[in-house]
Formats: structure tokens, C-alpha cells, sequence
């Protein structure tokens, strides 16, 4: 995937003497004390990352991190006081006033936290504010905001007010503004916040499947862990106007680089993070290979679990061997457990705690019918229990 | 002074002290003059600027006499009203449409004499029948036989075409502040300088006694009606500018972001967004700014623009009660009749979301028509 959004060494600084409070940055002054000495509030500081084609980037952070100025800066709500930004290649700092609307008409939409949809408006006028805006004819606005108001399943509230609708519903028609005008990138700031748990759960949804049939750069800006890791194929952790660690939701767990994700990520639901195939292991359980040895020979070679994996040339699983069943039989192939139930790779880690509880066995993890290795009772009741990473 | 220079304190000496003592009283305690100032540059206007004045006296004579016209003349009213509804809810194609029509039938006027006779002598009722229904239109019923008892009051005291001279000054000089007014409210609320610059000028304006903006306005434009408007518009447009500065400024900010992220130009991100929803404060403006106009517009009777001011200023000369309570009570009901109705556009009401329900009123009807 390429690149969609490139920021590169972006700083932000809100007040009069934006240099002074860089040089003091790089002496290495933190927020507080650059904003003790010159009154200058460091929104942003040396930011560097990008952005891929297609995926949903989360940004996140506590309140007061710089997680919305950061965004605000992505179509220049705010002016990037050092830094550049690219967007496709261009640099959108750089721009002129001109071709700023412009880009923010064709590239770019937002979704707000409070919805900011305008009152005076139906619901599929305000879908079309975009393509108002930009000067589209009536047809053209009605059908392309129809269009997007059916995608988030408001096609019969068109001619509503929205003050006449439910908060989800209003952000619903906040996400069909933003899809009309089929912008690339979607910045989202806070835009489940204000909603309810499960309205929250049923908007994210929404927003994956959204995705599914047409993948956008989504960059969402959020402070609730649980959306970032549902939705998020890669999270950015900000504290204190710097971005801190950047990863997949994976990554960040197994690896925070400091206390303040560490603590961050604490009441995380692992299980939820995790899927069978990142926490299983290749090698707690012996391989054989049916041609290898003989019944005999296995025996002397079975794991501390009482049993072996059996796969055939190419590596795909074919059963299990345990001792009881080798000791009555020929060679390997008789002596296979064929019923075992294999997990699929990308099942999440939540989704089989059942499973490994009622079975005798290991499970076994398999990834296009390709054997990924097995997880014990063991491996998984290692995993949930954080206190030892 | 200190103890080592002593020959300071020998009077006969002029020290720096003393020089800067005799330049201080001559100079800064000088009696100023500011008021000569003024007289001179109310002068000079007069002497150097009598085109400019010529043409805004012409052009506010022509605003007060159309409107007392179609006050006098309430077909004509009706049919402006008409055509002006038609073309704000339905748009200009249709409010075009609506003109020829009604022109038309005017037109018929020249060769019909009893459509003649209905349009330029037509009973003054009708004008206060349009009052009382958008009393009831806008307030409620209670409203609509408050106002029909009123109006009845004045005819009686037989006071109808000064209260129609008085309300033609309101309304013109209303309308002439809030076009003037509203553009100076939305320059200060997307510039902080120009806000700087601009309020205490406001200060100025609204503090002022209000009899001082008599004698210029008589000085340039003479006596009579037209600067008695002027005057009223001064004194009456502070509150229109200040409120429409504060409704823009107080947009949500996630709004103007809303506008801005969707690629509006400065000018859609005012007209579709920051007038829209600062509405409320705007009427509320417009509402002070029309009450502010009837105060000033009976001030100004004194130098001569007529009205129930006038009829308040003869009881004054004579010393006749009676005349004076009269004139009084028809401008207290003018008043009432003008704030409630001008507040009712910029209330909630209470049924329904009122806020929305007064945007849409406003903005909605075109686009919905055109859907």
C-alpha cells in the first residue's frame, strides 16, 4: 500500500513567538515549561509518520494530547506552524487559499464529535453541503446525497430536520455529509464520542462495512481504547503534543514503548486483541511427517502434552498422534486422530476460550489448511495475564 | 530637590522645573475647546460637502415616503407584501412572476375608476387590519384583540395619520440602519480590528444625549421628516450592529469548521453557515434597533418630522393635558404593537423545536420548493 498522507516534522504551536518556543523545545523544555517561559501552548511537536492508502489509522491520546489539532492540521483547519504535510504527494502546506477548498472539496471530509449539522436544513440538505458548496447542480446533489444517506441507512429521513432525530441518527447524516462528495480521506474527530455504548458499537460497524465495500484513509481521532482497537489497523498514541508509538493494536500491546501506553493499554481486553494465529506457538508441540518414522519411533518422540502433530510433505495438518493411539497401531497413518478441530488463524483469541477449555487436546492452529501451531490451556491463560509482560 | 543643590529653591531662579510648570499651564490647561472643533467641522461639511448631503437626503426621503406611502395606501402594501412572501420562500423566478401579475392588475387601475378609486382611497382600516392579523399570525389571538382594541383606540382619538407618519419614520429609518448596521456587524465579527475601531464609536452613538444628533441633522438637511430619519437611524443602529457581531461570533466553532472542512469560500462559510445560525441574536438586534427608532422618531418631532411626537410637543407648548396623555398613549401602543410582533420572529416558540423551526422559516422555504 502507498502512501496517502505523509506528515513530516510538523510542529504546531498556538501564541506569539512560535521560534523562541521551538528553540526551547530543542533544549528539550516540555510543554509546561515552554509554556511558562513565553506563553506559547505546543499543540503538536515533531511530528513524522504517514499515513497508508486505505487503511483506518487511529489517533489517540488523552484530552489535551494534541490528537485534534494533529487532524486539524491534515486540511488546515489549523496552519502547521513548522512542517510539512503531503497528501498524495503534494505538499498541502504550500498551498494557496484557492487550491486549499479545493482539495478540501475533492480529497477531504470531516465528522465532527457534536455532529455540527445545521438546523435550519433537512437531513438530505445537509448531505449536500459539500456538493453545494462546490457547485453541483440540484440533480446531481440530490442523487449523490441520497445515495450516501441509503449507505448509512437514513434513505427515509431525507426531508427530516435533524433536530427530530436520535443522536446516532444525527451522526449518521453527518457520516452520509462526509461520503457524499467521495473524498479519499475521511477524517473522523471524536465522531462516536458523544454517543451511546451501544449506539457507539453499531456506528463502528457501520464504519467497518463502510469500508469493506469501499476502502478509504480513514484517520479517526479517538480517546476510547476499545473503538481504537476494533477499528484501528494501525493506532498512533499521543501524549503531550508527541506522537509516542505507532503500530498495530498488536504491536502497541506486546510492546509499549513507555509507561504512559503501558498504563494506557492495562485494562485492554487482550482477548480482543489478539487473534489464534499471534499468540500460537510453532514449536510447544513435536511435527511429524508420515513417512518420517515409524509407530514406534514417534512414541520416543512425543511432546510433553502427551501427543504430536502429524503433517504431510507440503506442511498442511493432517491429525494428531497420541501415545494411546500409537500404541496399538501399525505406523503414523493409523495411528491419526483425523476429527480434531483446527482454528482458523485469524480467529480472535476470544472466540476460542471455550474451545480450549473443552478440548483434551491442544488446539490446533491452521492458517489456508497450512498447520501455524498449537495452543494450549496454558499458552492462552499465559497471554491474558498481563501482569508478567 | 535634594539637600545638595539648595539654589533651586531660590524663587528668583528659573530652573527646568518651573519652565515645565508654565508649559504645562499654558499649554495642557487650557481651556480646550472641543466643542469649536466640532462647530468648525459641522461647518466645513456644510460648506464642502453639500452634494454628498443632497444625495442622502434624497435618497432618505425616498425610503421614508415609500414606506409612508404603502402604510397609506394598503392595497399597495398587501400587494409588496405579496410579492415579497412569494419571492423569499418560493424564490426570484417566481417572485418575479407574482410582480407582473400583481402589476398588471394594477395597471388595470388606469381604466377602471372603481379600481382606481380602491387603490389610492382606500379606507385606512385596512392597514390596521393587516396589523391585528400578523398579531395573531405571529403572537396569538389574545395579541390580535389587544392590537384591534388599540388601533380602535387611536382612530378614535383621531390620530390615525399621525400615528401612520410616525410608524413610516420607524420602519424607514429601521430599515436604512439595519442595511447600514448589519454589513458593519459582520466586518467586526470576521476582523478583531475592525471590532477595535468600531465599538466605541458604537459608545459613542448610543450614549450620546440623543437630542445633540438634532441640531446637526437640522444644520444639514434642514427641518422636516428627513432628519428627523437620519437622526432616529444614528441613534437607533448600535444595537443592530452590536448583536449581529455577537450572533456571527458566537457560531459553535465545530460549525465553522463544518463549513470550512466542506471547502466553503469565506462568503458561502456567511451566508450558508455563521447568518444563518446567528439568526436569533440578529432579530433580537432588529427588535432593539425599532424600538430605539419609535423613542428617537418622538424626540424628533422638535425639529419638525411630525408624527405622535408632534402631537406630544403641542400639548407640551400649550400646556394642554388631554392633547399630550393622547399622543403619549397612541405611541405606547405603537410600541407595544412593534415589539411584540418584531420579537416574535427572533423568539423559540414554544411548540417544536422552535430554534430550528425559526431558521427554516427563514431559509428553508426556497430550496425545499426547488427539491
Amino acid at each position: 500500500m502507498s502512501d496517502k498522507l505523509v506528515v513530516e516534522d510538523v510542529y504546531k504551536i498556538f501564541g506569539p513567538h512560535p521560534h523562541r518556543a521551538l528553540e526551547l523545545m530543542k533544549e528539550g523544555l516540555d510543554k509546561d515549561a515552554i509554556f511558562a517561559r513565553t506563553g506559547n501552548v505546543v499543540g503538536v511537536r515533531e511530528a513524522s509518520f504517514s499515513i497508508r492508502e486505505g487503511e483506518v489509522f487511529v489517533i489517540m491520546g488523552l484530552s489535551g494530547s494534541g490528537k485534534s489539532t494533529m487532524v486539524r492540521m491534515f486540511n488546515r483547519l489549523f496552519e502547521p506552524t513548522f512542517g510539512h504535510i503531503y497528501v498524495d504527494g503534494e505538499d498541502i502546506t504550500r498551498m494557496t487559499d484557492k487550491q486549499l477548498i479545493e482539495l478540501r472539496r475533492r480529497d477531504m471530509s470531516m465528522v465532527f464529535q457534536s455532529f455540527a449539522l445545521l438546523p435550519h436544513k433537512t437531513v438530505i440538505e445537509n448531505a449536500s453541503l459539500g456538493l453545494e458548496v462546490s457547485g453541483h447542480g440540484h440533480a446531481r446533489q440530490h442523487e449523490r446525497a441520497m445515495q450516501a444517506l441509503e449507505a448509512v441507512g437514513l434513505g427515509a429521513h431525507a426531508n427530516s430536520y435533524p433536530d427530530q432525530l436520535s443522536g446516532g441518527m444525527q451522526q449518521r447524516v453527518g457520516l452520509a455529509r462526509a461520503l457524499a462528495t467521495d473524498p479519499t480521506i475521511l477524517l473522523m474527530d471524536e465522531a462516536f464520542s458523544a454517543l451511546d455504548p451501544l449506539i457507539r458499537t453499531e456506528m463502528q460497524d457501520e464504519l467497518l462495512s463502510l469500508q469493506q465495500e469501499k476502502s478509504r484513509t480513514v484517520v479517526f481521532i479517538s480517546h476510547d481504547l476499545d473503538e481504537a482497537m476494533r477499528i484501528g489497523d494501525r493506532i498512533a498514541i499521543m501524549q503531550g503534543g508527541q506522537v509516542v508509538q505507532i503500530g498495530t493494536p498488536q504491536e502497541i500491546v506486546s510492546n509499549p514503548a513507555n509507561d504512559y501506553v503501558r498504563s494506557f493499554f492495562y485494562g485492554v481486553d487482550v482477548s480482543q486483541v489478539y487473534s489464534a494465529g499471534d499468540i500460537a506457538s510453532r514449536d510447544a508441540v513435536p511435527q511429524l511427517r508420515s513417512g518420517d518414522t515409524d509407530a514406534a519411533g514417534a512414541r520416543q518422540q512425543l511432546g510433553t502434552n502427551g501427543c504430536a502433530v502429524l503433517l504431510d510433505e507440503s506442511g498442511s495438518f493432517r491429525g494428531l498422534v497420541s501415545a494411546r493411539s500409537l500404541s496399538d497401531a501399525a505406523d503414523l497413518d493409523a495411528a491419526r486422530i483425523a476429527d480434531i478441530d483446527t482454528v482458523d488463524a485469524s480467529t480472535a483469541m476470544s472466540d476460542i476460550l471455550g474451545r480450549a477449555a473443552a478440548s483434551d487436546w491442544p488446539l490446533v492452529v491452521v492458517e489456508d489448511g497450512r498447520f501455524v501451531g498449537t495452543l494450549s490451556q496454558r499458552d492462552i491463560l499465559h497471554t491474558l495475564d498481563r501482569t508478567h509482560q | 530637590m535634594t539637600q545638595d543643590e539648595p539654589d533651586l529653591q531660590d524663587h528668583e531662579t528659573i530652573g527646568p522645573l518651573e519652565t515645565l510648570a508654565d508649559w504645562f499651564s499654558e499649554t495642557v490647561l487650557e481651556p480646550i475647546t472641543i466643542g469649536d472643533w466640532i462647530a468648525d467641522g459641522v461647518d466645513w461639511i456644510g460648506d464642502n460637502l453639500q452634494g454628498l448631503l443632497d444625495g442622502i437626503e434624497a435618497v432618505i426621503r425616498a425610503l421614508v415616503d415609500a414606506t409612508e406611502f404603502l402604510l397609506l395606501y394598503p392595497l399597495w402594501l398587501t400587494a409588496f407584501l405579496i410579492a415579497a412572501g412569494v419571492w423569499m420562500r418560493f424564490g426570484v423566478k417566481a417572485g418575479a412572476i407574482t410582480t407582473g401579475v400583481l402589476a398588471a392588475a394594477f395597471g388595470l387601475g388606469l381604466f377602471s375608476e372603481t379600481v382606481q378609486a380602491l387603490l389610492w382611497f382606500p379606507p385606512p382600516w385596512v392597514l390596521a387590519v393587516l396589523i391585528v392579523l400578523g398579531g395573531i399570525w405571529r403572537v396569538g389571538w389574545r395579541f390580535g384583540l389587544f392590537a384591534a382594541i388599540a388601533l380602535l383606540l387611536i382612530f378614535s382619538m383621531d390620530l390615525w395619520p399621525e400615528t401612520i407618519r410616525t410608524l413610516s419614520l420607524v420602519v424607514a429609518s429601521s430599515i436604512a440602519a439595519l442595511i447600514i448596521g448589519m454589513p458593519v456587524g459582520i466586518a467586526m465579527a470576521r476582523n478583531d480590528t475592525v471590532e477595535m475601531l468600531v465599538r466605541p464609536v458604537l459608545d459613542l452613538m448610543q450614549t450620546m444625549p440623543p437630542f445633540v444628533y438634532l441640531i446637526p441633522a437640522a444644520i444639514f438637511f434642514g427641518l422636516g421628516t428627513v432628519p428627523g430619519a437620519i437622526a432616529t437611524l444614528i441613534f437607533a443602529m448600535p444595537p443592530a450592529v452590536r448583536l449581529t457581531n455577537l450572533g456571527i461570533r458566537q457560531v459553535s466553532r465545530e460549525h465553522v469548521e463544518a463549513g470550512q472542512a466542506f471547502g466553503c469560500t469565506p462568503r458561502q462559510l456567511l451566508f450558508k453557515v455563521q447568518l444563518p445560525l446567528a439568526m436569533p441574536s440578529i432579530m433580537a438586534g432588529i427588535n432593539q434597533t425599532i424600538m430605539l427608532a419609535l423613542s428617537m422618531v418622538v424626540i424628533a418631532s422638535m425639529i419638525g418630522a411630525g408624527g405622535l411626537g408632534g402631537t406630544v410637543l403641542t400639548g407640551i407648548q400649550r400646556l394642554q393635558v388631554g392633547v399630550g396623555f393622547e399622543g403619549g398613549l397612541a405611541v405606547v401602543f405603537l410600541a407595544i404593537l412593534l415589539d411584540r410582533i418584531s420579537q416574535s420572529f427572533g423568539q423559540r416558540r414554544r411548540e417544536g423545536n422552535a430554534y430550528g423551526n425559526l431558521l427554516r422559516w427563514f431559509f428553508s422555504g426556497r430550496q425545499k420548493a426547488g427539491a
